[in-house]
């Protein structure tokens, strides 16, 4: 770093504490900017509202705690959507702590959809080690890779795995992924190679890395992107969660962050006009 | 001999699964599924294999005074206490040696395990996760400084999705009439994100790609032999 750039530098205690203002007033006292729908947001809403009833999706969640509150919400709205869809779910995790996140949302919903029943509407398989190959050898022959569900439970037992061998029989497969393995993985098997229509939601910081999935081949169909894809979901589906509340936080920190980048660069260009005098 | 076996497997089993990929029938695809399976004990056992490595370096620094040390066996400890209640009285769906501990969980309301999942573990990482927001905003001060014609590029583009990943954007520009929506800030964002992002990420994708099936090749073939350790 340049001594340009060091010099008169604002205190970073003072930037952490605007920070904690920034984001901690708005979630006490809500603004309520307008949340605005994006194309991707848009793509994932018909995918589910276009899958029949009756139909049987994977959702896998791969993440853990420290990205749950970007994709908690996504993962919420989803299954909720699925449920008021009639939408049957089987839930998949390749992060350890991914079993537990879609448990947490599971017993956050079955109170409002009491006829839905484990083992019929929902089910969690646990987590499985192994990533992409996991992955690989689900499409071969679900049911060697998945004998039995979270409980032990056979899966000859679990009436919603009924006709499950491969991914043949699958509405669809969404991901709530926050790295490797995740959501590139299953476009690369799930969709390339055995051609089910595949979406997902991602943390805001990687889903540059995944965008480009989103194309006219249809290897992702749409993408929920950090908090605002989380949101624009909550919108869709009109279930205001804690993605909508958090919106605020989120545009008032980020405005905060751009006043400090030009703070920065007035403060760099009124050093380099001092130094260009000086040598004069 | 040593290194003659690992190398003869190596190569045996990456022309086998790519043989696979393009004649997916009897011998290759079968064999092909039962490597899968395979891999799929082996990661398993990596899972143990990472907890026992955790535990010998962590036992390593203390036993040697390193810097920090005290932090590590705070390490340990916690990594004891949560194999040690997670064995004992299980976790929330499966019993543990000692049962359920019923009269535990009376008291605190869940199982101990999940207890320490819920109530600490939990928030310890959405902390620690938090915490880089702070450092983002302190960073993007130092760091984004309009020096060059790239530099500038790089700002002004950082600012705009800025502003139009949030509802702030909505709000700025939601006024702007029809014929110039295009200036409306998540209109921009999108297309930077759609296009020129896109573009770059593809361009990174395919030589990433390339690199792996050129590691692969140089695994397969035995000269690149770094993973069987020493020189």
């Amino acid at each position: 770093m340049s001594e340009n750039i060091k010099k008169k530098q604002i205190d970073r205690r003072w930037i952490f504490l605007l920070l904690f203002i920034s984001v901690a007033l708005p979630l006490i006292f809500v603004i309520g900017f307008p949340i605005e729908t994006t194309e991707n947001a848009r793509l994932v809403y018909g995918l589910i509202e276009q899958t029949p009833k009756g139909s049987k999706v994977i959702i896998s969640f791969d993440y853990d705690p420290a990205s749950k509150p970007e994709l908690h919400p996504m993962g919420k709205a989803l299954m909720k959507h699925c449920f008021d869809r009639d939408i049957k779910v089987i839930v998949t995790a390749l992060w350890p702590m991914g079993v537990q996140m879609a448990e947490d949302i599971y017993s956050d919903l079955k109170d409002n959809y009491p006829d839905k029943k484990y083992g019929e509407d929902y089910v969690n398989m646990g987590y499985k080690a192994g990533g992409i190959v996991t992955i690989q050898a689900m499409g071969k022959n679900f049911r060697d890779i998945f004998p039995q569900d979270m409980n032990g439970t056979s899966i000859d037992e679990l009436p919603i795995l009924d006709g499950i061998n491969n991914f043949d029989n699958l509405g669809f497969v969404f991901a709530l992924s926050a790295g490797d393995p995740g959501i590139k993985q299953w476009v690369q098997i799930a969709h390339d190679t055995f051609g089910r229509p595949v979406s997902g939601g991602v943390t805001g910081v990687s889903a540059p890395a995944v965008i480009p999935y989103v194309n006219q081949q249809q290897q992702l169909i749409g993408l929920l992107a950090g908090l605002k894809g989380a949101a624009e979901y909550e919108l869709l589906t009109k279930t205001p969660g804690t993605a909508t509340k958090g919106m605020d936080a989120q545009s008032v920190a980020h405005l905060i962050i751009i006043i400090f980048i030009i703070m920065g660069n007035i403060n760099y260009w009124r050093n380099k006009k001092a130094e260009k005098k000086g040598v004069e | 001999m040593k290194r003659k076996i690992p190398l003869l497997i190596t190569f045996l089993v990456g022309v086998i699964i790519i043989i696979s990929e393009f004649i997916p029938h009897k011998p290759f695809g079968q064999i092909s599924g039962e490597l899968e399976k395979w891999y799929l004990i082996i990661a398993g056992f990596a899972i143990i294999l990472g907890q026992l490595s955790l535990f010998k370096v962590n036992l390593f620094k203390i036993r040697h005074r390193q810097k920090n040390w005290q932090f590590f066996i705070l390490t340990l400890l916690s990594f004891i206490l949560m194999v040690s209640i997670g064995i004992f009285w299980g976790t929330e769906n499966h019993p543990g040696i000692f049962g359920n501990g019923e009269t535990i969980s009376n008291t605190i309301g869940t199982k101990p395990f999940d207890y320490l999942f819920d109530n600490v573990y939990q928030n310890l990482q959405a902390t620690m996760f938090s915490l880089l927001a702070f450092f983002i905003a302190s960073a993007a001060y130092r760091a984004f400084i309009a020096r060059t014609l790239e530099s500038s590029l790089l700002l002004v583009a950082a600012i705009l999705v800025m502003l139009g990943n949030t509802s702030l954007g909505s709000a700025l520009t939601g006024w702007l009439p029809e014929s110039l929506k295009f200036l409306h800030l998540p209109r921009i964002s999108e297309f930077i994100m759609k296009y020129p992002t896109t573009a770059g990420q593809r361009a990174i994708m395919i030589g990433a790609a390339f690199g792996i099936i050129g590691s692969s090749l140089r695994i397969i073939l035995g000269i690149e032999r770094s993973y069987l350790g020493g020189k």
